[in-house]
């Protein structure tokens, strides 16, 4: 025996004018198992929730039917106006007449009509529900920060400050990412490093903060608030326990011509190297593709002079293993490469451009570094061919970027501002220097940035040209370099010194490989994909796995700061107690009937489904069987779909409650 | 090897130095040439400035020509030409603008020929091959490689060689012992058809082209296409005259150095019959 | 074509009425006017409207002030615009299809005639003969100039060159034609005939 409520809403005009109302309440007051049935003109107002909690009460209503709007919208409302009546919340059903109804049809009579089928389809189901209890899952109270940059440590510092541990794995020898390589940040100029390695060495020191560097993510497996990863310390061949960072080591390492990473090819480092003086951990490793000693056992000069006796040749990568309950992806970017061979067939190198064939044809972040105080020139501006000081640069925008036929067709949003940021930095070290700057627009919406580029052009004297450029060549030393302005429609020729072209971002190395270990989706471009890109910005559709900074699209340093503070934020939310709760609409076996194909575990796009055996209580083995997971379950019917003994369903839609509902029409 | 031939109407015009070179140098690397019969004109600059159709048309004809008489390959020596048949092949592929050309050409038209220009010929004979049979390898040549605009553009029509840094003429040339210079002219335009109609903007760019050859150390420059050559060699006084250069770089036919090394005197190869003819 | 011109626009009609049907499979509609093909090109610093300006004013419907220009005929086919821009725009079709229009409504710039009148004599060369005569081209192509301009120094200019072409054997007073000389012709009328819309 049903006693359903049916609440039909008019959502003011939204659905009344398309579809009766008062027909409708009428109608379906018929339909089997309706108790009571009434209209009104806001169901989700607080008068319309205190309606439907007065008729649970005052009907004992055993399931009640809210005809309005998504249930995206306000099926948590109800549901919880529900509860509070003492009704259980999953006895709730809502039919969508506004949407799927009253929006898109303009004929009344027909809507109408069509309203009523809807609410006939929602009573049939809620006369099959079932009471259900959210779930609880175990959660353990840590979190996993993949990525040790400006966003890796702000999201690391938030959840360790909350009391909470944090593994942090970060691939380079040090934490910092490339803002540890930058020179000054706009707006305001601040000496990058002087206001990254306070907060570097806060990670290294936090007591609730575990770094794992020059170290990768080999391995996820579990679901949220339960995961375990498996993370490869890649060998440094210095044991960093012994090693008091002394610099003996470098100092005497005779290979000493490589090309720095950390300086994007524009210094040297020795075969056994620290990145930065200021890295965390300050410790050194050594590049064994380069190494004497690990290739042709020969030199071995640092494992002699080092006092603490802290190197080690026989060092190996090693795997260890941390459990976690919610991880925050912070993997950064890395730049379009302006050399001809490029990772993927949909991109291709700018060859009109020079690529790689003139050395003085550099991009930003090789840039940043030769004008860094602490930069491979030492604070002196100098060019890579010859070591001259500059005295015109051009700067190039959009290279690689907002190119549908040979790049990317986004815009890489912060290179407007450091590119200005870059004129400002050459006019200061070069006083009788002149800035050139080819650009297509000014991107500049933060705050205090528009002003930030007119003070470039007005204030350091630079020169901007609205216009792409088509080819550099080099005569004599000079790099010619023909672009237009089409404001004043001519094309423009400049004799420079130095061209540096603003690379477009891109997600860094392997993102794509570690979204598939993590089992979170990514675009086209490789960026990780946010659950919605306006309400859920930091969130995936993985549960427990959340992203921030340059990951997930091209970003400047506040704005991967804050996204960093705000999934910090739902990692606290999801580690404040020891449970975790989720809805229960997910699938179950059935495991008397399930005949152990694992058809269903073999389909199901979350892993959702493990092996399992049913035994008698005393241990005696019966059966084996498939049984969901309930953390991880996300209750997308996979599994039905294709149980070929119909073993599992779904709970709260089940297929029961589906032929019912098909079979209410007929 | 037996190829097509479609010569253009430059080749058996003022630029038929161009083919005695083809004829000569090709010759001894036993390529016969099969001209196609009663070909016409490709339209060149005019058609496609016109009328887009006839642009089509006339190529079209010249593919239907030669499909007819059986060519597979159908080797263009000047770039406008095969450009424009490239262009006409790539219009008509999947739809039914082919039926539609065949009946305005009067002939059947598949489009299925394989259109080479003069690099790739030398391609498909083989750089090994080449190098086996140099008799007297260039060794005071200093080559300026000039492309022009139609080898390597559009390119997305003739899909030869990278646009922006070519090679293959290099190869080439480095096959016969000749050095080539790293330049920045390779693909930049020489004016083409405005020799006569707007000789200042010739003068202008082969000026460009001329001067950053020499200025690049080449002592000569290599062309595959007639109507360049006509503007860097026989322009070449003109060019001395208004600018007061003294350049004085011959301009090879590809065909010229290959045939050298090979052997071949310069009178059977032609090159007494360009107007510059000593450095 | 009669038509009353107003300020720089033809009169109201869709604007791409005007030219022809392909040149929307140019895609100057995406143009989002970065400059790459100005920069690229090698003869804009002689043009009064570049490039990107002569795709700007399409995109602006203002076919007029497009049509009338001198660039169009400045322009050497070399297909750097092309080849380079981003947005796969083919600019050099644009340009192909503004001269043909510009002819057939009558609007060529009259500075450009000379360069006009080559294109014309070549192309009434090849369909009376199936392949150029050199000779005939010259000789019609600085009549008509000298004709039509008023620059009766135009048929003297590189006469010298005359018997320096001969002597290297590349002139040709008697040319090889075509066989059959009127399927070109009766192809050049086909593609003549105007549009069925």
């Amino acid at each position: 025996m049903s006693r359903i409520g049916v609440f039909t809403c008019w959502c003011g005009e939204n659905i009344a004018r398309t579809v009766d109302v008062d027909e409708v309440a009428t109608q379906v007051a018929g339909l089997p198992g309706v108790r009571c049935s009434l209209n009104y003109k806001y169901m989700c107002s607080d008068p319309g929730q205190a309606m439907v909690r007065e008729k649970i009460a005052s009907e004992k209503l055993d399931g009640i039917v809210v005809a309005s709007c998504s249930p995206h919208m306000h099926l948590k409302t109800f549901r919880r106006a529900a509860q509070t009546a003492g009704l259980n919340p999953y006895l709730v059903e809502m039919a969508n007449i506004r949407e799927q109804c009253s929006w898109v049809h303009h004929d009344k009579p027909s809507a109408t009509a069509k309203a009523i089928d809807i609410i006939r389809l929602s009573v049939a189901k809620v006369r099959n529900d079932v009471p259900l209890r959210p779930i609880q899952v175990p959660v353990t109270r840590r979190a996993l920060v993949i990525g040790g940059g400006v966003a890796g440590i702000q999201a690391a510092l938030d959840i360790a400050d909350a009391g909470h541990e944090v593994v942090m794995v970060e691939r380079e020898p040090s934490i910092g990412g490339k803002m540890a390589g930058l020179s000054e940040t706009f707006p305001t100029l601040d000496c990058s490093q002087c206001i990254l390695t306070p907060r570097m060495v806060e990670v290294g020191q936090h007591p609730r903060i575990k770094l794992y560097s020059y170290s990768e993510v080999e391995a996820v497996d579990g679901f949220v608030g339960n995961f375990k990863i498996k993370i490869r310390q890649k060998a440094r061949y210095v044991d960093i326990s012994k090693c008091t960072g002394c610099g003996d080591c470098w100092n005497v390492c005779p290979l000493k011509k490589n090309p720095s990473e950390f300086d994007y090819g524009m210094g040297m480092r020795p075969a056994i190297y620290i990145p930065f003086p200021q890295a965390v951990p300050a410790r050194p490793v050594i590049d064994k593709k380069v190494c004497a000693k690990l290739i042709r056992n020969g030199c071995g000069l640092c494992e002699k002079k080092c006092k603490a006796g802290a190197i080690n040749f026989k060092d190996e990568d090693r795997v260890v293993e941390e459990s976690v309950g919610c991880i925050v992806v912070a993997t950064g970017y890395k730049l379009y490469s302006i050399a001809k061979e490029q990772p993927k067939a949909s991109l291709s190198g700018y060859g009109e451009y020079g690529y790689g064939k003139y050395k003085d044809v550099i991009d930003s972040l090789q840039f940043e570094r030769l004008i860094s105080a602490s930069g491979p020139t030492g604070g002196v501006f100098k060019r890579p061919s010859d070591g001259a000081v500059p005295k015109n640069v051009v700067f190039i925008s959009c290279v690689g970027s907002r190119d549908n036929a040979k790049g990317l067709p986004y815009c890489s949003k912060i290179c407007c501002m450091y590119t200005a940021k870059h004129t400002m930095l050459y006019k200061h070290k070069v006083h009788d220097g002149q800035a050139h700057v080819f650009y297509m627009d000014i991107r500049a919406g933060g705050k205090g940035y528009d002003e930030f580029v007119r003070r470039a052009i007005e204030q350091d004297g630079a020169k901007y040209y609205r216009g792409r450029v088509s080819k550099i060549t080099q005569e004599d030393g000079k790099l010619m370099v023909r672009g237009a302005d089409t404001l004043a429609g001519v094309p423009v020729t400049i004799e420079a010194d130095l061209v540096v072209l603003a690379s477009a971002m891109r997600p860094a190395d392997g993102v794509e490989e570690l979204a598939q270990k993590l089992n979170i989706g990514y675009d086209e471009h490789g960026f990780l994909m946010e659950s919605h890109p306006k309400l859920r910005p930091v969130e995936t559709n993985t549960g427990g796995v959340f992203i921030a900074g340059a990951c997930q699209a091209p970003k400047d340093i506040p704005e991967a700061v804050a996204q960093a503070s705000a999934a910090a934020s739902k990692v606290q939310v999801m580690l404040a107690a020891d449970e975790l709760t989720r809805e229960p609409e997910i699938a179950a076996i059935n495991e008397q009937m399930c005949a152990a194909c694992y058809t269903c575990l073999n389909t199901c796009p979350y892993h959702a489904i493990e092996r399992a055996e049913v035994r008698t209580g005393r241990g005696v083995f019966i059966k084996r069987t498939a049984r969901v997971n309930p953390g991880l379950c996300m209750g997308c019917g996979t599994c039905v779909s294709v149980c070929p003994s119909k073993s599992a369903d779904l709970q709260g839609f089940s297929e029961q409650q589906i032929y019912a509902m098909v079979e209410s029409l007929a | 090897m037996n190829i097509g031939y479609y010569p253009g109407c430059a080749l058996h015009g003022s630029s038929n130095d161009y083919e005695q070179s083809l004829r000569a140098c090709l010759g001894m690397l036993d390529v016969e040439l099969q001209e196609v019969k009663d070909w016409i004109c490709c339209g060149a600059t005019a058609a496609h400035s016109f009328n887009h159709k006839l642009s089509l048309a006339l190529p079209a004809r010249n593919l239907a020509l030669a499909e007819r008489d059986g060519h597979k390959q159908l080797f263009a020596p000047c770039p406008l030409c095969s450009m424009q048949l490239l262009k006409t092949q790539k219009a008509i592929a999947g739809n039914g603008l082919r039926q539609e050309l065949s009946q305005i050409v009067e002939a059947d038209l598949r489009g299925d020929s394989q259109v080479l220009n003069l690099i790739q010929v030398f391609q498909n004979i083989g750089l090994d091959r080449l190098k086996a049979v140099v008799k007297t390898p260039l060794k005071e040549t200093v080559a300026a490689c000039y492309y022009g605009c139609l080898l390597t553009r559009p390119p997305d029509v003739v899909h030869f060689d990278d646009f922006e840094q070519p090679t293959s003429m290099e190869s080439v040339v480095a096959a016969t012992g000749a050095k080539t210079v790293a330049w920045n002219y390779k693909t930049e335009c020489c004016g083409a058809g405005m020799t006569m109609a707007n000789e200042d903007t010739v003068l202008d760019l082969a000026h460009k082209i001329l001067s950053n050859a020499a200025a690049h150390g080449a002592n000569c420059l290599v062309v595959a296409c007639p109507m360049c050559h006509v503007n860097l060699d026989m322009k070449q006084e003109a060019v001395n005259r208004r600018y007061g250069k003294n350049l004085a770089l011959v301009v090879y036919y590809l065909s010229d150095l290959v045939g050298l090394a090979l052997g071949i005197s310069a009178e059977q190869l032609g090159i007494n019959r360009h107007f510059v003819t000593k450095a | 074509m009669e038509q009353d011109l107003e300020d720089n626009v033809l009169p109201l009609r869709a604007p791409d009425s005007f030219l022809p049907a392909g040149l929307a499979q140019t895609h100057f509609q995406d143009c989002y006017q970065c400059g790459k093909c100005t920069a690229g090109c090698p003869v804009a610093a002689r043009m009064d409207l570049t490039p990107n300006q002569l795709i700007r004013l399409l995109q602006l419907d203002d076919s007029g002030t497009a049509l009338r220009s001198s660039a169009i005929w400045e322009c050497v086919s070399c297909q750097t615009c092309s080849a380079r821009c981003p947005k796969s725009v083919d600019c050099a079709g644009v340009m192909d299809m503004l001269r043909e229009s510009s002819l057939s409504l009558g609007e060529a710039a009259t500075s450009q005639h000379a360069v006009i009148a080559f294109q014309k004599a070549f192309l009434d060369n090849i369909r009376r003969n199936g392949r150029l005569a050199e000779l005939e081209l010259i000789g019609l192509y600085k009549a008509d100039v000298a004709w039509n301009t008023g620059r009766i120094g135009v048929l003297f200019k590189d006469a010298a060159l005359a018997p320096q072409l001969n002597k290297r054997k590349k002139l040709h007073l008697l040319p090889g034609k075509a066989k059959d000389r009127g399927v070109v012709d009766r192809i050049f009328a086909r593609c003549s005939e105007p549009e069925k819309k």
